[in-house]
């Protein structure tokens, strides 16, 4: 199991109200007495609330909103690659390099962000605004190559597009 | 050729109520919901429809398995799209949801299941959104809720978004998920037609099987049954990815020449026919087709299986000749490995030896003795697992070995690629 990191702000995570009520909508999905099933889309809202990531204090946290032992939110975080178990930059760009990417030249994809980042796979900026992750297939393959920055997909890229759209970013 | 799943798909606004109902939508659940339970599963028995997820299961049979008593029945589709190669659920997804709601609503009424779920993977965020969009214009409708249609029916749907896992698109792997767990799959039987979510009886099916109901239901499953060939009827969709001049998701009849398919729709290979090296004909689980087979075989269930491999999703992974074949499977070994969830020792380990054993011969370090290193590894592996994902990471590796061991020889003899 990866470790767990603490949050370094040392501030207790906590939902806003707007985000409460997201909860509920969310309970009301699943029968009244499994609520459980609920810990993954809890989970999901939680990273995009407290900055893209999931501090053991946030997973703590989530384990009382959803009524679960604090061990099996670990448990689910953990296995589960989307939860973000450290921190990650304001973009989160990650890049397909399975077989049918790969077959389109994901390499030089790949290559292309190194570059322009200046960033190996699994590193951050050090200003907070990008990490760079190599991802298993994202299922968008007939529009190899592809890659996927925060919600969204980004296709048939060439490495002069990829530039451009890095630039772009907000 | 017959469209069924994506024939709205080229409307503007095809994801939306008003563009789905002007084509005729939700005229399928009104005639079924005249209909019993038991004429609507014998109508999708008469098609003939085979699940379309990959194991392709009679999709009718399966509804019948459901039993009659009390229990709370559920419905879930399985949107978890992560067979690499695959692509083609995105697309029924994202511009016609209502069809597929409206083949859930359908199947929920068939094997009286008043819950249904949409498990989506995770990464299809934009995706999920248009489903959910789609959900609540269809309780606003009243095609949803506790009385769909004025007939006093119930059918409550909602959306799961999973979390990044590719063993969850088994579908035991799901149930666990949806209930809030880590994906491992569970032991069958009991299977889930008998104890699936919360411990009710379950069917769960793939995007496209639910998105053709409908249509099964509005023109009958003998019409269905008419298209496509012998047990392998109606449309399918083929996600054609790799080395082709025109990729795209193809929805065709079954038993289509796979050269048909190739030089047809995807625009031919590039650099021409005679630039082929191989296909891989059904995602990344299903053994590579050499080029003398691809001027042959056709797309349908049988055909694939005779010829060694799978039709599984309908991923059609095309691959030229400048593909280093040890290269290409070394990476789908690297990512069976990733994904393995680490229950069962055969697929733990042995995933981790393919995809090192894999690598060393991609890398010009490996020796002769390894490729049959690799066989007995994977022999290891098939057939004793609790799920098919151990199955999926040999299959791969056996199929390339027997279609181009000598390229493996090759790459152990000279320390490097013979094609590049």
């Amino acid at each position: 199991m990866s470790e767990l990191q603490k949050s370094s702000s040392g501030v207790p995570p906590r939902f806003s109200e707007e985000a409460m009520r997201q909860v509920e909508v969310i309970f009301q999905r699943y029968p009244a007495d499994r609520r459980e099933s609920a810990v993954m889309p809890v989970l999901h809202l939680a990273q995009r609330e407290f900055g893209g990531w999931l501090s053991q204090e946030a997973l703590d946290y989530v384990a009382t909103i959803v009524g679960m032992p604090p061990i099996r939110v670990y448990e689910v975080a953990t296995f589960y690659t989307m939860y973000n178990l450290k921190p990650v930059g304001k973009y989160h760009i990650q890049v397909c390099t399975n077989i049918s990417c790969w077959l389109c030249d994901s390499d030089s994809i790949a290559q292309a962000l190194r570059n322009k980042l200046q960033l190996s796979f699994g590193e951050s900026s050090s200003d907070g605004r990008f990490t760079l992750s190599e991802v298993e297939c994202l299922g968008a393959c007939i529009n190899a190559p592809m890659l996927q920055i925060n919600d969204d997909y980004y296709e048939n890229l060439t490495p002069a597009k990829v530039s451009e759209i890095i630039d772009q970013l907000p | 050729m017959t469209k069924i799943v994506y024939k709205h798909i080229h409307l503007e606004n095809s994801h939306t109520l008003a563009v789905y109902k002007s084509a005729g939508g939700y005229q399928a659940l009104e005639k079924a919901l005249t209909l019993s339970g038991d004429d609507i599963i014998d109508e999708v028995k008469r098609s003939g429809i085979r699940g379309r997820g990959g194991a392709g299961f009679p999709a009718g049979l399966k509804w019948s398995f459901i039993p009659k008593d009390d229990r709370a029945k559920y419905l879930v589709c399985n949107a978890d799209e992560g067979e690499p190669g695959t692509c083609k659920d995105r697309d029924i997804l994202r511009y016609v949801p209502h069809q597929l709601i409206e083949g859930m609503i359908i199947a929920g009424y068939a094997v009286r299941a008043e819950r249904g779920y949409i498990y989506i993977r995770g990464e299809f965020y934009r995706e999920a959104e248009r489903v959910q969009a789609a959900i609540d214009e269809a309780y606003a409708a009243g095609y949803l809720g506790d009385n769909v249609m004025g007939r006093g029916v119930r059918f409550d749907l909602a959306v799961h978004r999973g979390g990044g896992a590719y063993v969850c698109g088994e579908e035991t792997g799901l149930i666990e998920s949806l209930e809030g767990k880590k994906g491992q799959p569970r032991l069958k039987p009991p299977f889930p037609a008998n104890i699936g979510l919360y411990g009710g009886p379950t069917v769960i099916n793939n995007v496209e099987t639910l998105t053709s109901v409908p249509d099964i239901i509005l023109n009958g499953g003998a019409w269905y049954s008419s298209l496509g060939v012998d047990k392998s009827t109606g449309t399918k969709v083929f996600a054609v990815s790799g080395h082709v001049n025109k990729p795209g998701n193809y929805e065709v009849e079954l038993g289509i020449p796979l050269k048909v398919l190739l030089e047809e729709y995807a625009g031919g290979i590039r650099g021409g026919w005679d630039n082929l090296k191989g296909v891989i004909p059904g995602g990344a689980s299903s053994p590579v087709l050499t080029k003398t087979v691809c001027e042959t075989v056709t797309m349908d269930y049988d055909a694939i299986s005779k010829a060694g491999s799978m039709l599984g999703s309908g991923a059609v992974i095309v691959l030229d000749r400048s593909v280093c074949i040890v290269r290409a499977i070394a990476r789908l070994s690297r990512f069976y490995r990733h994904e393995s969830c680490g229950q069962c020792s055969p697929c733990r380990e042995g995933t981790g030896w393919l995809s090192q054993i894999m690598q060393r011969i991609e890398q010009g370090k490996g020796v002769r003795e390894d490729i049959d290193l690799l066989l007995s590894v994977a022999g290891n592996i098939q057939g004793k697992t609790i799920c098919a994902l151990g199955d999926a990471a040999a299959m791969p590796v056996v199929g390339a070995i027997r279609a181009f061991r000598e390229e493996f020889e090759y790459h152990v003899e000279h320390g490097r690629c013979m094609v590049a």
